[in-house]
């Protein structure tokens, strides 16, 4: 493991802290780009370079972008009265801490087995293609269909309801 | 330590970050963020166990990865499609205040 | 020599590192190309901005810069002076942060798109087997800089200009994704070496160009359209609409600051125009099997410019879109005559060689095209402007 990885890791683990900290919205969303474009780096990290690739374009390009749309339409930049954080906040940390801490715990347990260091797999973009449109073909049509729905829903659910409805 | 373990303990630590995020922010499109991060978390584990699995020419890893991707971007647009719907309703997209199942 | 011309800034690049011990090579190779990128395309800007003022300048019946050196040709360094030497202000209220962070993380994304395009034979940073998609990423990390920028300067022009541009942006990002994927389709390809080595091949003398079939003369002409909307060019610069909004999101923006937005911008120009080269025009290949002799850096660059100069007449030509129009034009017509394009290179790709593909794939899209521009106009979405006076 080297310096680049505990640097990129450093930086991910940072921008989340920060998206789930942080009291403006706004930054709040701008810490989270930085999140995913850590994720990103990582992916590379693992010689998964379509989907490190994929996972900006979609999340920077565009999942970032929505969400500060969302903020900027809703004035979500605006801090409210009560705080930024639940009334059950409590209960909502605990809750996660323990996850963590089962996960970890169970990482850790296992650590010693895991596969050291191997070849990084030669995988070209050709074989991620072929393998998308033959053994994954099925998934990915529905994948299609769902962005299709989800397109749609969007549009629906966000569209202006009518005066006299 | 197997480099495996490392991006799984990253991998942890975000998802544990999401789902602190999405339990106790108030703000719908915060709680939406939260969730976007444990699903990358996820895909982190996928991408490792792709990287270091014994198998790593039938991309199954990937795969998963790949259209948890897609799903997500699905997922964001409907979840702030709904977002902006219920501000529109309600002008509000506190979560404490939205205690009513009548609109 | 014809070679040694061709292959001159790599064999250039070679000689130099050889001064170097073998284990820094690869590394400083990098530095050495990096730094030429960075140095060649400003230059590049400082020229265009000349050329575009000249040229809007002669469109509109007048001289353009005329003062600095001889014909005006020197006025570039006198606005770099002017910019540098300017008082860097930053408003009150703004976010001081992010309003620094935005102007770096345009020009690091504009200048990384640089990477993997192939600037001739052999010149290419690096050839990634996902080259296009990486270029697409750091395209979409621009949004997020113009958003930075306008957010940040708690100005409402700035803020609108931003929301507008981002809008805008992602309308025609799909547009230009969908656009470019008929190449990816033909040439089977997602690394821009192999794409322009596939049509880096003459039959007849005439070079196998992807602009020179129906579907993908279609594909450059949606290509040219989303890429001008990409940069925010004229007549797609609502975002930086003068007469509405002052200078957009970077309104708040002056000396260096104002200068890196200007660059960004303008280099992303030059790398969207040298994408479009590259998809459909074949990169650095030359236009007749006799011109070959002709270096292909050289073949390169002189494609890039004749795109900035379509930009340049483009700018000096057209008149600016309203906001809907806008919107509608991406979504209503740009988008379904890309998807239209898929499907007819697929029919193109399983009808096998011969006159009769030729003339129902270009049937298929003129009919498109014809018909969709006339149900467009009927509905009045893209008609004339129509304007409406405060009672």
């Amino acid at each position: 493991m080297g310096i680049a990885f505990y640097l990129v890791s450093v930086l991910t683990v940072a921008g989340g802290l920060a998206a789930v900290l942080l009291k403006n919205t706004v930054h709040c969303a701008l810490a989270v780009t930085t999140a995913f474009a850590g994720l990103a780096l990582l992916f590379l990290q693992l010689d998964a370079q379509f989907a490190g690739f994929a996972q900006i374009l979609v999340y920077i390009g565009a999942v970032a972008i929505l969400v500060v749309f969302a903020i900027l339409l809703t004035r979500g930049s605006e801090t409210p009265k009560g705080g930024v954080f639940s009334k059950t906040w409590l209960a909502g940390l605990a809750v996660a801490a323990a996850i963590f801490a089962v996960l970890g715990w169970a990482v850790l347990q296992v650590a010693g087995s895991l596969p050291q260091q191997n070849a990084a797999p030669a995988v070209t973009v050709n074989q991620i293609g072929e393998a998308l449109m033959g053994r994954y073909v099925l998934p990915l049509e529905i994948i299609a269909l769902l962005l299709t729905a989800a397109l749609i829903g969007a549009v629906i659910v966000a569209m202006h309801e009518k005066e006299g409805d | 330590m197997s480099p495996l373990a490392g991006y799984l303990l990253v991998a942890a630590l975000i998802f544990a970050i999401g789902l602190a995020g999405a339990l106790t922010r108030r703000n719908a499109i915060l709680v939406l963020i939260g969730i976007e991060l444990m699903l990358n978390a996820a895909n982190l584990n996928l991408i490792a166990f792709w990287r270091y699995g014994p198998h790593p020419e039938a991309l199954t890893g990937m795969m998963f990865a790949i259209f948890s991707i897609a799903v997500a971007a699905a997922e964001a647009a409907v979840g702030l499609g709904l977002v902006i719907s219920i501000h529109r309703h309600a002008k509000t997209t506190d979560l404490d205040e939205m205690n009513r199942m009548k609109g | 020599m014809i070679q040694t011309l061709d292959q001159i800034f790599v064999l250039l690049k070679h000689w130099l590192l050889n001064f170097l011990p073998a284990a820094w090579q690869p590394a400083v190779g990098v530095v050495l190309s990096v730094v030429c990128i960075i140095g060649v395309f400003p230059a590049l800007f400082a020229f265009t901005t000349v050329l575009e003022r000249k040229g809007i300048g002669r469109i509109q019946n007048r001289l353009g810069p005329n003062r600095v050196g001889p014909f005006g040709i020197l006025q570039p360094i006198a606005d770099g002076i002017k910019s540098l030497t300017k008082e860097d202000i930053v408003p009150l209220k703004a976010d001081a942060a992010v309003h620094f962070l935005a102007p770096i993380v345009l020009v690091v994304a504009v200048f990384m798109g640089f990477a993997v395009l192939p600037m001739g034979r052999n010149m290419v940073l690096v050839d990634m087997d996902a080259g296009l998609l990486f270029y697409f990423a750091m395209g979409a990390s621009t949004e997020v800089s113009v958003f930075m920028a306008g957010w940040s300067s708690r100005n409402k022009y700035s803020l609108l200009g931003a929301m507008r541009a981002v809008a805008q942006m992602i309308s025609y990002e799909v547009a230009l994704l969908l656009s470019s994927v008929v190449v990816v389709m033909m040439s089977g390809s997602l690394s821009l070496v192999k794409i322009v080595a596939a049509q880096n091949q003459y039959s007849w003398g005439l070079p196998h160009w992807y602009i020179f079939t129906p579907w993908g003369f279609a594909g450059a002409l949606m290509f040219g359209i989303a890429a001008t909307a990409e940069t925010n060019r004229s007549p797609f610069d609502l975002p930086e609409g003068e007469s509405e909004l002052v200078a957009g999101y970077f309104t708040e923006y002056s000396g260096f600051k104002f200068a890196l937005f200007f660059l960004g911008e303008y280099v992303a120009m030059f790398s969207i125009a040298g994408l479009g080269a590259t998809l459909f025009l074949g990169g650095w290949s030359a236009p007749l099997a006799a011109l070959q002799f002709i270096p292909s850096w050289m073949w390169f660059f002189g494609k890039l410019m004749v795109a900035m100069c379509v930009f340049i007449w483009m700018r000096g030509t057209l008149p600016r879109l309203r906001q809907d129009q806008l919107m509608n034009f991406a979504w209503k017509f740009v988008l379904p005559m890309c998807l239209l394009n898929l499907f007819v290179a697929g029919l193109w790709r399983f009808m096998g060689d011969g006159l009769l593909r030729w003339v129902i794939c270009s049937a298929i899209l003129i009919l498109a095209y014809v018909g969709m521009g006339w149900g467009e106009m009927k509905r009045k979405h893209l008609g004339p402007r129509t304007y409406r006076y405060a009672e």
